[in-house]
């Protein structure tokens, strides 16, 4: 077996394109909070990243990789990256091998962008040390055995379902996640007395910026592959955002708003969502109705969260959630054979629609669950939120010594 | 003629604006500031040590009403603004010589 340059120079380059969205995802968040919390959000972010970074050396890539125990996790047969080598390998589902580092690394950057995600349901109250230690059994007890049970041989594999670069590990994972996590600590001080509006729309708009690009070797990168069926992915991927945008922005259009800049980038990130486990498996058609789906879909639902009072600050219940759950959902709807090989229901692959569904709801109940009970432990032993002083004053002085 | 100047907790301000618009006060200027009262700032209590931050953000509205609307204004911003924690901020009332209005020249009583 010799290393596929092609297929090797592509995945190189999506791992540094995924990198850019954690980032990112801070500045998207950064600028979402008020000014006294934005170097405190965008450093969460950064703090992902290199918390995760370390973890996945150690024994989350074997976690999530290693020898298959029950369908549920890994083992540590990798554990410190034992066995991977610069080698060829070929990754289960896809045809052309590539060093077994590289797909270690490409890997570590997706679970990186799912723990910065999560940041949104402790958005400007987050105690930084409660934060680093639900983040490291957050990504070992949630994120790990998802990946698992998705691309590590796992029963969700097994079953059938397909997740084509991770809308259901990333996505609908670190989206429910949370959403637990911000029922557990509560509202903001004053979330429904007064407004609290985004300090810097312009910084939201770069973090989107960087997000779209980033997505494109999200999405395209894990064909694990120099072809046509990257080409595709990458494609669908750019319209299904392009339609959440401008459906979101239309919807809140007529909803009596204005056609916010937020509210477009926030489609186009919710398209992005939708299209994740879809890319390499639908039209580009087809992926223009995904994307306008999420656009509509995810903006209903930041509505109801707003009406329900639920302090899920920064929507990633709503958009990588909901939106997740919904992409998972519309590629067994939309899957075509002449594309990635499977059908979906409107070809007439009934079993593929049940399958997806049976994953998605899984990965919603699992990463819900197993992060409420986390989040409460951490919450009721050190504390994952801080004084109400602290967060009057704003985080970037209290908990950094800080300010913009 | 009376300057009204208040300054107020920066999350209190879109009500004492409503309050102000309600009553047909619509006329201010407004200025983000920071400063410290009484109780020099907010204390964080560390394992490690204490910190102060000493400058709290606050809003500054300066208003210009006629005497007699004078104790309306400052009742109506009290109101509005009080949370009943520390911090809620003060209220100056200032005697004003002259008021012009710059595009007629027009002098206001």
């Amino acid at each position: 077996m010799v290393i596929d340059s092609g297929a090797t120079a592509w995945v190189l380059a999506s791992t540094a394109l995924v990198m850019i969205m954690t980032p990112g995802v801070g500045l998207f968040y950064g600028g979402l909070v008020r000014k006294k919390n934005v170097i405190n959000m965008f450093a969460l972010s950064f703090l992902a990243f290199a918390l995760v970074s370390i973890q996945w050396v150690i024994f989350g890539y074997s976690l999530a990789f290693g020898q298959d125990v029950g369908g549920f996790i890994g083992n540590l047969s990798n554990a410190g990256l034992s066995l991977i080598g610069m080698g060829p390998a070929v990754v289960a589902g896809t045809e052309y091998p590539i060093p077994g580092l590289l797909y270690v690394m490409f890997q570590l950057v997706f679970a990186t962008v799912a723990l910065a995600i999560v940041t949104s349901g402790l958005a400007e109250r987050a105690k930084l040390s409660g934060f680093i230690l639900l983040a490291l059994l957050w990504t070992t007890l949630v994120y790990d055995p998802l990946a698992h049970w998705v691309w590590g041989g796992g029963w969700s594999a097994a079953l059938g379902s397909i997740d084509f670069a991770g809308g259901t590990v990333v996505h609908i994972s670190s989206g429910f996640a949370a959403l637990a996590i911000a029922l557990v600590i509560g509202k903001r001080a004053g979330f429904g007395e007064h407004s609290i509006e985004p300090g810097n729309i312009p910084m939201v708009l770069l973090g989107a910026a960087l997000l779209w690009f980033g997505w494109f070797g999200f999405n395209s990168g894990s064909a694990i592959a120099a072809n046509g069926l990257a080409s595709s992915a990458l494609l669908v991927t750019n319209t299904a955002a392009a339609s959440g945008a401008l459906v979101w922005m239309v919807v809140s259009w007529m909803h009596g708003g204005k056609p916010s800049s937020l509210g477009i980038v926030s489609g186009a990130i919710a398209g992005l969502v939708a299209i994740t486990p879809a890319a390499g498996y639908v039209t580009p058609i087809s992926s223009i109705i995904i994307g306008g789906v999420a656009g509509a879909l995810c903006y209903t639902i930041m509505l109801f969260r707003i009406r329900k009072g639920l302090d899920e600050s920064l929507d990633a219940w709503a958009v990588h959630g909901m939106g997740g759950l919904w992409g998972a959902i519309a590629t067994g709807i939309f899957a075509y054979s002449a594309v990635g090989g499977k059908d979906g229901l409107i070809h007439g692959n009934v079993q593929q629609f049940i399958a997806n569904c049976a994953g998605a709801f899984a990965a919603v109940i699992y990463a819900f669950v197993v992060t409420l009970i986390l989040a409460l432990i951490i919450h009721k032993t050190i504390g994952l939120r801080v004084s109400e002083d602290e967060e009057y004053v704003g985080l970037d002085l209290s908990q950094h010594g800080e300010r913009v | 003629m009376k300057l009204i100047k208040a300054i107020i907790k920066p999350e209190r301000f879109e009500k004492v604006k409503k309050s102000l618009e309600d009553n047909n006060i619509f006329g201010m200027t407004v200025t983000e500031v920071k400063g410290r009262g009484d109780q020099k700032g907010i204390t964080l209590q560390y394992r490690g040590g204490t910190m102060v931050v000493d400058l709290i953000p606050k809003i500054e509205i300066d208003i210009v009403v006629t005497d007699s609307e004078s104790d309306k204004v400052v009742n109506l911003i009290c109101e509005a603004a009080r949370t009943g924690k520390i911090g809620d901020g003060r209220i100056f009332v200032l005697p004003v010589e002259r008021s012009i209005k710059v595009r007629t020249g027009e002098e206001l009583i």
